[in-house]
């Protein structure tokens, strides 16, 4: 119920407005449409509240709940009590007004359907935070307003000032609602609940808690940024570059009361304290001064109303900080007044500027002329802004004083604030004369851009005249028209009976009405004393401030913040591999050294070692000599291959030497591999590096290089110098008699994780496949040949090695094949195998040049071995899967031990067909990536390369090294 | 014969988002990709989509079937070959696995679709690519074994590397040679991580390894924390947190606008595994070597919210926003870990899921904008209006206030759950403080950057190579999906933080984990590895499928 | 003296050796740093079965036998190693033929300072 009073604008309005006002130049038959449908729907919901009304009024309420996210306390729970109630018709009456307003104001040329679309959700929104009982969900309509009004102050948004004002009113509210949401996260922590209905009894223990000042600070940061209060008002006047209808709407009678509302719907729970009395009052003293002040001085009529909207924002909040009864009921009787003289001034302006096409008061004059009738509405409602007897303005004013007296009662320095109170008043009345004289009297209008106003269309003036009836009638009978409403609003606000109170015109000769007559006075003689020669029109108060206004400072330190990001991320990303390699290097350094500061790190451990043995000695020597080569001699290219194939071979001698066959023979093929690609890459490059690194570059990498050395050596000499506990036990007494194969390691690989290998064939796969895709398109002429000399690209070679090639095939595919069967319990398996097929296959290119060799192979540039990894992955998985099929999971191995003639004792185990899978993958992927490479140089269609002899020069320096790629 | 199917099918369920990429994989090599625009509209080709989208459709419904199956609560475990864990290989899917399964099977296919739309078709192999990947993927979050966790690492990158180079071009290229070249080092770092741990303990099985990093003395804890933090550095490089990030946003914003939304679940596995090993496996049941991470990780978390943030203010290219948006995202996500707190890591899992579906979704509409801006692209400067202002436009906005943190959105919701988990720890100022202000920030780059792409903009000019106006139609629909499903995440919200709670607190019960995967062996009392002395011990009973009795 | 220090030893100077190629401005010793690490981490993961003297892990007569774990372990980073560094290779080649220089930054360093950005 209460929920779909909110959803009707939510959904249907934005919906339906938006389709039916889509896109600007319509068709007005279609404008006309989409208000109306706005209309329609805003009514409706305003009908919803009317049939709820009367109980409300009666002193009860409606809830409603509906749970969303209960984990974190976020709930649609609605409540209409007497205090959302008269915000809920404030803001659907006005929207209903301001709807038929827009209609006639928006040109043909600005889109119907954007306004109302947005303009619906902005009223739900507010709707939904009059509403809400839940504080997470107020938080959430809270948001809503800020981006709506974000999206309706940027409507206009050819207009530079539009988009930077919706850029500042977002950023200011949002801001402000982060805040607010921090506090109400906390506030439901301290009370353990987010229902706003339970919380004004838990008032007492919420008040005691320690964090009810941080609380209560950002709730009031939320708050203070959306009223607009003082420091954080400057961004209301930029929000002016709105439409005016938004104008009216968000910035007199909406948005910025929904800071108010909040501070009223929670002065119950958070108020009543100094601190919150403190807070709150002078903000809103100070606010109420200094911009009634500062309004007087802005020549832009809108730029006037914010300031004064800023200003009674201020009375307002005053009114709330008094805590007072009676100071809420004026504090709310304002609000209503406000939102009536207001919107209704807010409006004339926007006739005003849609007449003559412009809003600055020094330009503007003598309008009565013209527009008469428009004069006198804005007067009446000038009348009720200045606080005029007879109008709504009035009223609430002497309340205001009367409590502002009564607070000065407790003496000392309390009297300020009923002078600073008289104050204010004086300038509102001040800058109320100044806005009716400068438009419609004070002289002829100045070079208008549009030079004939007249009376706008009765839809604009409509509105305003309604309006300035409720001022004038709210004016009289106080009582009678507003009485009631405001009654249970207070009554809703304080959480209990409101006090005895009488809206009365006339409460006898009185301070607080003779401080309203010197307002009065003291105001109008202000305003002519000023504008004597129109000295007013030269003032500026722009520069009173100079750089130390609040929008100055927004503005330039959004600039710096913009700025000083862009420096920072520049340093940071400065796109150099080099430096985010140090940075990972050295986070790995620090992170393996940080457990071993403090605390007992562990030394040397107690297994007896191995003695060294002489060759062992001189092969170590070996290995650090060709580490320190490589370090400093790097830049000859070719031979720190030769020297990094001698540190492969080091690594393959002492997995020989340290009992660990398999590796020794797989490290030793893939490093023939290996060494063929890099020689064939090394081609296409230039053959040095160039010395091009500084000392300091050096001396930092070195730095790193050591310590990521030594720290691996460290934890590797204590792991080497302790014993260790292993479930390797398992598989050498299982991988016999379980897996079939005395090989443990290799049994290890294709049976007890054959899924590894899985996965690492797929990886090898993917790399050719890889490789391929990458260097699909590219072709380039062999640069490095034309300097040196040779030939990368497999070109046909002398008879001899091509018939040693020919006989060497077979003889390497027979062993290949005892290598793949023996794996099972000897080294080997199907991986070295692959490998070792791949490189005589390779020797097939070598001998016959590529073309030739991709014809024996059928190869068509690669195509074939995608197939062959293909079907080698395919082997391997369905493998697996044949266990699925005796219900096993997938891999399960089975085996047994037939008698072949030949062969002998044949292990014939699933792990073997697996590892066929294994085989062919390898070679398929082996041949792709050399392939491919290969086909880079290859001139497209030659079918074979000139003849050039294959060794490389082992002298590049006789070579300069070439420059980048002819292209 | 229906029942024996179904649970033949939910007995082997785990096993099959590994299996059924690869095979679909394994068929669009056998069918073959030629790429280049000569293949445009090719049978071939139409074959290869349809292939590909189905396969990843059906592995969207194996994922989310596997999640309901494990918000039932008890943990599916999957021993390969039979062999019983820690000595064989296991799956083990839990609600954590099962979660990122079924967010990463829901992203790939509408990106899947998006990339049918022509990009496909700008290079070789990409289905059969995008389905490799999604098998590392899927392989890295349903096992249960470290080693075997590197090799579906292994799996995975070696296919993004490929992925992110699709479409070739040189800004690829650049970007992609930094990629390559970091991950391999760290891929080094992961071995010698791996190599300590099994050192120390003797075991590969994350269960097991939980028992016995539990029974470590004080000097045995220390070389384990030493193996454990090089491993938390390679999960970082993934995840992209400070000082390993800045890899990411040049990386993101040069890959193809499908690739990069896939890389939205990357930078997550790093989080699983940082949440696998360092809040589970090294969880504060570790004794000696428990939360080895935490003095590092909140920090370092917030401060790559805090950098990252700063850098999407920097941002000159809409690409490049979102991209360190992805980084702040981990930052935030990282900062609810690094509470280790269960209410922290479920806050932390619906950010997750929610900031993944939401990045993947701006990725592919920065190129929609892109292609829609004439030569301008996706820089952050006034262009020709877009042909669909308003259709992208309230997109852009649907997703930008998503990730700014703005109700009614998810991203507003995890922000709230991160706060509140925050609450009343010590680190709760800290934590407050940055999310609270990222936020802010986020929002301020985001308005800033909206109204230059959709409201500064100048006079069309005549010579926008914009193709026929509007983005097609299969592409807008693409990435229409992928935004509604990150906007369902708020309708939903309740019952996925309901799971999340669930998956936090089966994480924090070491015991059943250990039950479930080492039963046989008598749970979290397993004795599995004994002193290495170079022989079998005691020769055990050659039982290969039931070791429980070779294990006594 | 031990082969436990040797083997150490080597391991760091292998590994040092690597990392100050890695970190080098042109992609062939990067190309090469890696084969180095990668050699490096080979004997470290194959270290943490310790050592042992006659002792291949192939099931025969009594006789002790070095853990066989670490061995398969290695066994798969070789393959898997062998895979990355051709896919590296080539990946090196490619970038220099697009950017036309083979500086690991894809441009050749400005003469000032050798770290750039790139206006991405």
């Amino acid at each position: 119920m209460l929920f779909a009073l909110i959803l009707l604008p939510l959904l249907l309005g934005t919906v339906l407005t938006g389709w039916s006002g889509s896109g600007a130049l319509r068709p007005a038959s279609e404008r006309r449409r989409t208000a109306w449908l706005a209309a329609a729907i805003t009514g409706a919901s305003l009908g919803l509240l009317l049939a709820q009304a009367p109980a409300v009024m009666a002193g009860g309420s409606l809830r409603s709940f509906t749970p969303w996210v209960p984990e974190i306390g976020l709930n649609l729970s609605f409540a209409l009590d007497g205090l959302s109630l008269m915000f809920a018709l404030m803001i659907t009456c006005i929207g209903l007004l301001i709807i038929v307003y827009a209609h006639h104001y928006l040109g043909p040329k600005d889109s119907t359907g954007k306004f109302y679309s947005t303009l619906m959700l902005f009223m739900a929104a507010m709707l939904g935070i009059v509403l809400s009982d839940n504080l997470l969900l107020l938080v959430v309509f809270w948001e809503l307003t800020s981006i709506s009004s974000f999206l309706l102050v940027g409507y206009w948004q050819h207009r530079a000032d539009a988009r930077s004002g919706a850029r500042m009113a977002l950023a200011v509210t949002s801001g402000g609602g982060l805040a607010l949401l921090g506090g109400f996260v906390l506030l439901g922590q301290m009370a353990g609940t987010d229902e706003i209905s339970q919380l004004m009894a838990l008032a007492p223990r919420i008040q005691a808690d320690a964090r009810y000042p941080v609380a209560l600070g950002l709730i009031l940061l939320g708050c203070f940024t959306k009223s607009a209060q003082f420091p954080f008002h400057f961004w209301l006047p930029q929000a002016m570059a709105a439409p005016t209808p938004v104008s009216a709407y968000l910035h007199s009678a909406t948005m910025v009361k929904a800071g108010i509302f909040l501070l009223a719907r929670l002065t119950p729970v958070i108020g009543g304290t100094d601190l919150f009395m403190a807070l709150v009052m002078t903000t809103g003293l100070a606010t109420m001064l200094f911009a009634a002040f500062i309004a007087l001085f802005k020549h832009d009529v809108k730029g006037l109303l914010a300031y004064s909207t800023v200003s009674h924002l201020g009375l307002i909040t005053f009114l709330i900080g008094l805590g007072s009864p009676l100071a809420a009921v004026a504090a709310l009787f304002h609000i209503l007044n406000h939102a009536s003289f207001k919107a209704a001034l807010f409006m004339t302006a926007g006739i005003v500027d849609h007449e003559t096409g412009t809003r600055d008061m020094r330009q503007l004059g003598g309008l009565y002329k013209s527009m008469p009738w428009m004069a006198t509405l804005a007067m009446v409602a000038a009348a009720g802004m200045a606080g005029v007897p007879l109008f709504n303005g009035f009223v609430s004013k002497e309340m205001f004083l009367t409590e502002a007296v009564a607070f000065a009662q407790g003496g000392g320095w309390r009297w300020l604030v009923p002078a600073a109170a008289a104050l204010a008043a004086l300038c509102s009345v001040a800058y109320s004369v100044r806005l009716v004289h400068d438009l419609f009297f004070n002289g002829p209008a100045r070079d208008l851009p549009q030079p004939h106003p007249h009376e706008p269309p009765l839809g604009m003036k409509a509105p305003v005249a309604l309006l300035a009836a409720v001022c004038v009638a709210v004016g009289l009978l106080p009582a009678l028209l507003a009485g009631p409403m405001v009654k249970v609003a207070a009554s809703a606000m304080l959480g209990r009976a409101a006090p005895e109170f009488h809206l009365a015109l006339w409460h006898g000769f009185n301070l607080p009405l003779l401080l309203s007559v010197l307002a009065l006075g003291g105001g109008a003689g202000l305003y002519v004393a000023l504008a004597r020669g129109g000295r007013l029109h030269r003032m500026n108060s722009e520069n009173w401030f100079g750089a130390l206004t609040g929008l100055n400072l927004f503005t330039r330190s959004m600039d710096r913040l913009f700025s000083s990001a862009g420096h920072l991320t520049n340093k940071l990303e400065n796109a150099s591999l080099q430096r985010y390699q140090a940075w990972m290097l050295l986070a790995a350094v620090a992170a393996a050294a940080a457990p071993f500061w403090g605390g007992d790190a562990p030394g040397t451990g107690a297994r007896t070692l191995l003695p060294v043995s002489l060759p062992a000695l001189v092969l170590w020597a070996l290995l650090l000599a060709a580490c320190g080569w490589l370090a400093l001699r790097h830049h000859q290219r070719f031979s720190s291959v030769v020297v990094l194939g001698a540190v492969g071979l080091a690594t393959s001698i002492s997995f020989i030497a340290l009992s660990a066959p398999d590796l020794a023979l797989t490290q030793l093929t893939v490093d023939v591999v290996s060494t063929v690609l890099l020689l064939m890459g090394l081609a296409l490059l230039p053959q040095q590096s160039p010395h091009e690194s500084s000392r300091r570059r050096k001396a930092r990498d070195a730095a790193l290089a050591l310590a990521g050395g030594a720290g691996v050596a460290w934890l590797a000499w204590l792991m080497l110098t302790r014993d260790h506990d292993s479930i390797a036990w398992y598989f050498l007494s299982q991988s016999a008699v379980a897996g079939g194969g005395t090989n443990v390691v290799n049994v290890i690989l294709v049976d007890f994780r054959g899924y590894d290998t899985m996965g690492e064939i797929t990886v090898l796969g993917i790399a050719a496949i890889g490789v391929l895709a990458l260097m699909d398109g590219m072709r380039t002429r062999r640069p490095a040949l034309d300097v040196a000399g040779r030939a990368w690209t497999f070109a046909a070679q002398p008879l001899m090695l091509r018939v040693a090639a020919r006989v060497l095939l077979p003889l390497a595919l027979v062993v290949a094949f005892y290598i793949f069967m023996r794996g099972h319990n000897q080294p080997g398996g199907g991986f070295i195998a692959g490998l070792i097929t791949a490189v005589t296959l390779v020797l097939q290119y070598m001998a016959n040049g590529q073309s030739r060799a991709e014809n024996l192979l059928r190869a068509q540039g690669g195509r074939r071995f995608v197939v062959w990894i293909g079907v080698g992955l395919g082997i391997a998985v369905l493998t697996g899967l044949g266990a699925l099929v005796f219900g096993q999971p997938f891999l399960t191995s089975a085996h047994g031990q037939p008698h072949l003639p030949i062969l002998g004792e044949l292990p014939l185990a699933t792990a073997a067909l697996f590892d066929l899978g294994v085989y062919i993958t390898v070679v398929g992927a082996t041949l792709l990536t050399l392939s491919t490479l290969g086909n880079v140089t290859r001139e497209p269609g030659s079918s074979a390369a000139p003849r050039l002899n294959p060794s490389p020069n082992p002298n590049p320096s006789s070579s300069p090294s070439p420059g980048r790629i002819p292209s | 014969m229906g029942e024996t199917l179904s649970d033949f099918f939910s007995v082997h369920l785990p096993i099959f988002p590994v299996l059924l990429p690869l095979l679909t994989a394994v068929a669009l090599l056998l069918i073959g990709d030629n790429g280049g625009e000569a293949s445009h509209g090719s049978p071939l080709l139409r074959w290869r989509r349809l292939i590909s989208v189905t396969s990843a459709t059906l592995g969207a419904a194996l994922a989310w079937t596997l999640m309901r199956q494990a918000d039932y609560g008890p943990l599916t475990v999957y021993a390969l070959g039979g062999w019983q864990a820690p000595f064989g290989i296991v799956l083990v899917v839990d609600r954590l696995s099962a979660l990122m399964l079924a967010l990463t099977w829901t992203i790939a296919v509408p990106v899947l679709c998006y990339a049918t739309a022509g990009w496909d078709t700008h290079g070789r192999y990409f289905h059969a690519l995008f389905h490799f990947q999604l098998m590392g993927l899927s392989g890295a979050f349903v096992t249960g074994d470290l080693f075997n966790l590197f090799v579906f690492f292994e799996v995975l990158l070696i296919s993004s590397y490929v992925l992110l180079l699709h479409g070739q071009g040189r800004q690829r290229f650049k970007a992609g040679l930094h990629y390559v070249i970091l991950n391999l080092v760290a891929s080094a770092l992961f071995l010698i991580g791996l190599a300590l741990i099994y050192g120390i303990t003797g075991t590969l099985n994350m269960a097991d390894l939980a028992l016995r990093i539990a029974q470590l003395g004080p000097q045995e804890a220390v070389l384990l924390k030493a193996g454990a933090m090089l491993l938390l550095v390679v999960f970082g490089l993934k995840a992209a947190i400070v000082p390993l990030y800045l890899w990411l946003p040049g990386t993101y914003a040069a890959a193809s606008a499908p690739v990069a939304a896939l890389f939205a679940v990357m930078t997550k596995v790093g989080v699983y595994s940082i949440i696998r090993v360092h809040a589970v496996m090294l969880g504060d049941g570790a004794s000696h070597a428990a939360l080895a991470a935490a003095p590092w990780l909140l920090p370092i978390a917030l401060l790559t919210t805090v950098l990252s943030v700063l850098g999407a203010l920097a941002a000159r290219s809409l690409a490049r926003l979102v991209a360190y948006l992805t980084v702040a995202s981990v930052g935030v996500i990282l900062a609810g870990v690094g509470l280790f707190t269960p209410a922290g890591l479920s806050a932390a899992l619906y950010y997750t899921v929610h900031s993944t579906l939401v990045i993947a979704a701006l990725f592919l509409l920065v190129e929609l904008v892109a292609s829609q801006r004439g030569d301008a692209e996706d820089r952050l400067q006034p262009a020709s209006p877009v042909a669909q202002p308003v259709l992208l436009g309230l997109m852009t906005l649907l997703g930008a206030a998503s990730v700014a943190g703005l109700p009614p959105l998810p991203g507003f919701l995890g922000k709230v759950m991160i706060l509140q988990s925050a609450l009343g720890t010590p680190a709760q100022n800290w934590v407050w403080a940055v999310v609270l202000s990222a936020g802010f920030f986020t929002l301020i780059g985001l308005a800033r950057a909206g109204s230059i792409l959709f409201w500064g903009v100048l006079p069309p000019e005549p010579h926008t190579r914009r193709a026929g106006g509007g983005s097609s139609r299969r592409m807008l629909s693409a990435t229409l999906g992928l935004l509604a499903l990150s906007l369902a995440l708020a309708v939903y919200a309740s019952p996925l933080k309901r799971y999340t709670d669930a998956a936090a607190a089966q994480l924090a019960d070491r015991a059943a984990y250990a039950d479930a995967v080492l039963g046989p062996l008598g749970g979290a009392a397993a004795q599995t590895t004994r002193p290495y002395r170079g022989d079998a011990g005691e020769v055990a009973p050659p039982t290969p499928h039931n070791p429980p009795q070779t294990a006594r | 003296m031990s082969l436990e220090f040797l083997l150490a030893s080597g391991i760091g100077a292998v590994t040092a050796t690597g990392i100050y190629l890695i970190l080098r401005g042109r992609t062939w010793p990067v190309v090469l740093g890696l084969s180095l690490l990668g050699y490096a981490v080979n004997l470290f993961i194959f270290a943490m079965g310790r050592l042992w003297r006659d002792a291949a892990p192939i099931l025969s007569a009594a006789g002790r036998m070095a853990d066989p774990v670490p061995q398969a372990l290695v066994l798969t980073a070789i393959v898997i190693g062998f895979a990355t560094t051709g896919f590296v290779i080539e990946l090196a080649l490619r970038t220099r033929h697009e950017t036309g220089s083979d500086h690991v930054d894809g441009h050749e360093p400005t003469p000032g300072h050798s770290e750039t950005r790139d206006s991405a």
